[in-house]
């Protein structure tokens, strides 16, 4: 499949982006400056650029605790995200969520997901509406190699097969579920061929390679978008960092984290494929490199700077008219 | 005596029940950790420490698991109805949306429903409620909920001594019993005997003595109070600080006979206030303490919201020294 010079621009900037967010989010926490539970997303860009390379801003995506590249590939506002970890009233929830929860409902992100196979059974709500809607979207959720263990997850894929909805079930496997690898804790010794079973075709690609995940994953959001029923994306890349952030990976095998920055890195793989194919320039991708640099570094500029939050915000948005239902609010005395 | 965090005191509970009896087991995500990879299998010990070292004595009784939130509950009840002692660990409270079913339609009622021929002795453990700006699917209390479903006992510890007292007497119950350990105290430290010791379920423990009101605080609410009678001490005001450690048998008695003396009740939780436990003790004593109360009775409890991720926010919405002793003096206008 050949793909524009557009895409290639863009997807490229994304994985960038997705990179330095993240490298940036690492030192920003070490430095305190990040509070709660977060997950980076080093590594495994080329997965959420490359399938959301196929979508457009009414399809839907719903992600994971690990959820920052997966916005940031369908669209999320940077800013706005680095602003809802620092917890800025200005963030993307309003400092509500945090690094968990980022969502942005008009970009079709419906959240990253504290809870691990959250997401599946609601992606096939999405997936369901389109069908219904005959619109032709398709929903896609990301699933780790943990998440896909979980009994809401078998429900979504069985139902989205029985319901024949346009769901595109993602499943990347960085090897790890938290401490555990999947080697303990997938049963079967062939999650492609258990995911199958389930009634729909899986796509497999190495995560280390955009090419490899946009090929595979326009396959599957083809054959969803088409009426077929849900599709499969079966992607490993392991991740750069700890699960959270000060995880001690006493889980890592001698010179695993050396491999895979060396010889599994999406943005260096890209850049092989850009000097063979010479689609794009070393030039036109430095330029995108600096732009971002810029770009973050704002961010963070930003939200350091941004409004916080004051105590009369706590109990706003809980509901859309908060108190219309006669609820009290607070027994504070 | 030696001083010790709730972790460790926690810990130190488990390798005693799991050297005094066989029958007793841990199973849950990462309790050993590592397994299937190349690393330290066991290094782990659940993701807040607790069950550290278990799995380098007990191989074959620390059982890790996938993500499975049901089938972690089920195995448990399951292995409890043929006569094991297991504890399970949930990582977090919030997970109990994942395994609801097993805990309050299954293990729940086993022995009601079976006419009172068959025991349950599992022990669930939970992380619990907020302070660590994990927003709203890693925050929340929720024993406030599950001591609603009759067949359970709910024990919320709310220091290291009471932690092991507690849980020893948990795995030695025939009932099932969750235990909800509030995760900002795992590193508080109090004095713990090395040796076993049980604390029975249904007794309160008076943390503080005084005559003018009687203060029932919850969990990681205990200390707050606490500091807050503490410091009301220097104004000549004096209160009662009841620690139901259980709310499930609940020690009605101890607390009614405080407000039978004090005239006078402040109910302290971390949870929002419908059909929680602030709304539970204060109808308790004014159904059987009416005529003994000479103030209306305080709630301080969060707000009818999700705990949010900004921690301005959290601070908001939790309750406080300050919010405790507005309350206590409120009684006392
Ligand atoms: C229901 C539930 N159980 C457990 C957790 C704790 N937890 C968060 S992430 C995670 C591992 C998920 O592994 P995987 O699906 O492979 O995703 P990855 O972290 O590798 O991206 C676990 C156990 C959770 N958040 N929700
Ligand atoms: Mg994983």
């Amino acid at each position: 499949m050949s793909i524009s010079k557009e895409t290639l621009l863009h997807s490229y900037r994304s994985m960038k982006t997705i990179r330095e967010f993240e490298e940036r989010v690492h030192a920003e926490i070490m430095n305190g400056q990040i509070p709660g539970f977060t997950h980076l997303y080093t590594g495994q860009e080329a997965n959420a650029v490359a399938v959301c390379a196929h979508l457009d801003e009414s399809d839907t995506i719903i992600s994971t605790h690990r959820g920052h590249g997966h916005c940031i590939a369908k669209g999320a506002d940077v800013s706005g995200m680095m602003k809802e970890l620092f917890g800025s009233s200005d963030g993307l929830c309003k400092g509500k969520g945090g690094s968990m929860h980022v969502a942005d409902i008009d970009k079709g992100i419906l959240g990253a997901n504290g809870i691990v196979a959250g997401g599946p059974p609601i992606s096939v709500g999405s997936a369901l509406a389109a069908k219904i809607r005959k619109n032709g979207k398709v929903a896609v959720s990301f699933s780790g190699d943990g998440s896909v263990n979980q009994g809401t997850c078998f429900e979504a894929m069985n139902m989205a097969v029985v319901l024949q909805v346009p769901a595109v079930f993602v499943i990347e496997n960085n090897y790890y579920s938290e401490h555990t690898h999947i080697d303990y804790a997938v049963g079967c010794n062939d999650l492609k061929a258990r995911t199958e079973a389930f009634g729909f075709p899986v796509f497999v690609a190495d995560g280390a390679d955009f090419f490899a995940v946009h090929e595979a994953a326009g396959k599957a959001i083809a054959h969803a978008r088409a009426g077929n029923g849900p599709a499969g994306v079966f992607a490993e890349q392991g991740r750069y960092h700890g699960h959270f952030v000060g995880d001690p990976q006493a889980y890592r095998g001698e010179g695993e984290l050396d491999d895979l920055r060396e010889n599994h890195d999406p943005l260096k793989v890209f850049r092989q494929h850009m000097a063979t194919s010479g689609d794009l320039s070393e030039a036109e991708l430095d330029a995108i490199d600096a732009e971002v640099m810029a770009e973050i570094e704002q961010s963070v500029v930003d939200a350091k700077a941004a409004a916080r939050p004051t105590p009369e915000q706590v109990t706003a948005d809980v509901y859309i008219q908060y108190g219309a239902n006669g609820v009290r609010g607070t027994y504070h005395a | 005596m030696p001083e010790k965090t709730m972790r460790d005191a926690i810990n130190e509970a488990l390798h005693q029940a799991m050297e005094q009896d066989e029958s007793v087991f841990v199973i849950g995500e990462d309790v050993a950790g590592c397994n299937g990879s190349a690393g330290d299998v066991g290094s782990v010990g659940g993701v807040f420490g607790v069950t550290t070292g278990i799995y380098n004595r007990w191989p074959d009784r620390c059982v890790d698991t996938p993500i499975s939130e049901s089938a972690i509950v089920g195995a448990a009840a399951g292995a409890a109805l043929v006569g094991m002692r297991p504890v399970a660990e949930i990582m977090f409270a919030d997970f109990i949306g994942v395994c609801m079913d097993q805990i309050v339609n299954q293990m729940a009622k086993f022995r009601y429903m079976f006419g009172g021929k068959s025991r349950c002795p599992a022990v669930i453990r939970f992380s619990a409620g907020g302070g660590f700006s994990a927003a709203g699917q890693h925050s929340q209390a929720m024993y406030q909920v599950m001591t609603s479903f009759p067949g359970l006992k709910v024990v919320v510890p709310s220091n290291a001594y009471d932690a092991k007292g507690l849980l020893l007497t948990a795995i030695q119950d025939d009932d099932p019993v969750l235990f909800f350990e509030p995760k900002v105290l795992y590193q508080e430290t109090a004095e713990v005997p090395d040796e076993m010791y049980t604390i029975p379920f249904g007794q309160a423990n008076f943390v503080r003595e005084g005559d003018d009101v009687t203060v029932v605080a919850f969990g990681q609410m205990v200390p707050k109070a606490a500091a807050a009678i503490d410091a009301l001490a220097a104004e000549g005001i004096s209160c009662d600080l009841i620690d139901p450690r259980t709310t499930s048998p609940l020690d009605e008695n101890a607390i009614l006979e405080s407000v039978q003396a004090t005239g006078r009740l402040v109910v302290v939780d971390e949870a929002p206030p419908r059909c929680g436990l602030t709304a539970d003790i204060a109808g308790l004593a004014a159904d059987r303490a009416f005529s003994s109360l000479t103030a209306p009775i305080k709630q301080v409890c969060a707000p009818h919201s999700p705990t949010p991720f900004s921690p301005e926010l959290e601070a908001a919405y939790l309750p406080d020294a300050d919010k405790i002793t507005a309350a206590i003096k409120a009684t006392l206008a």
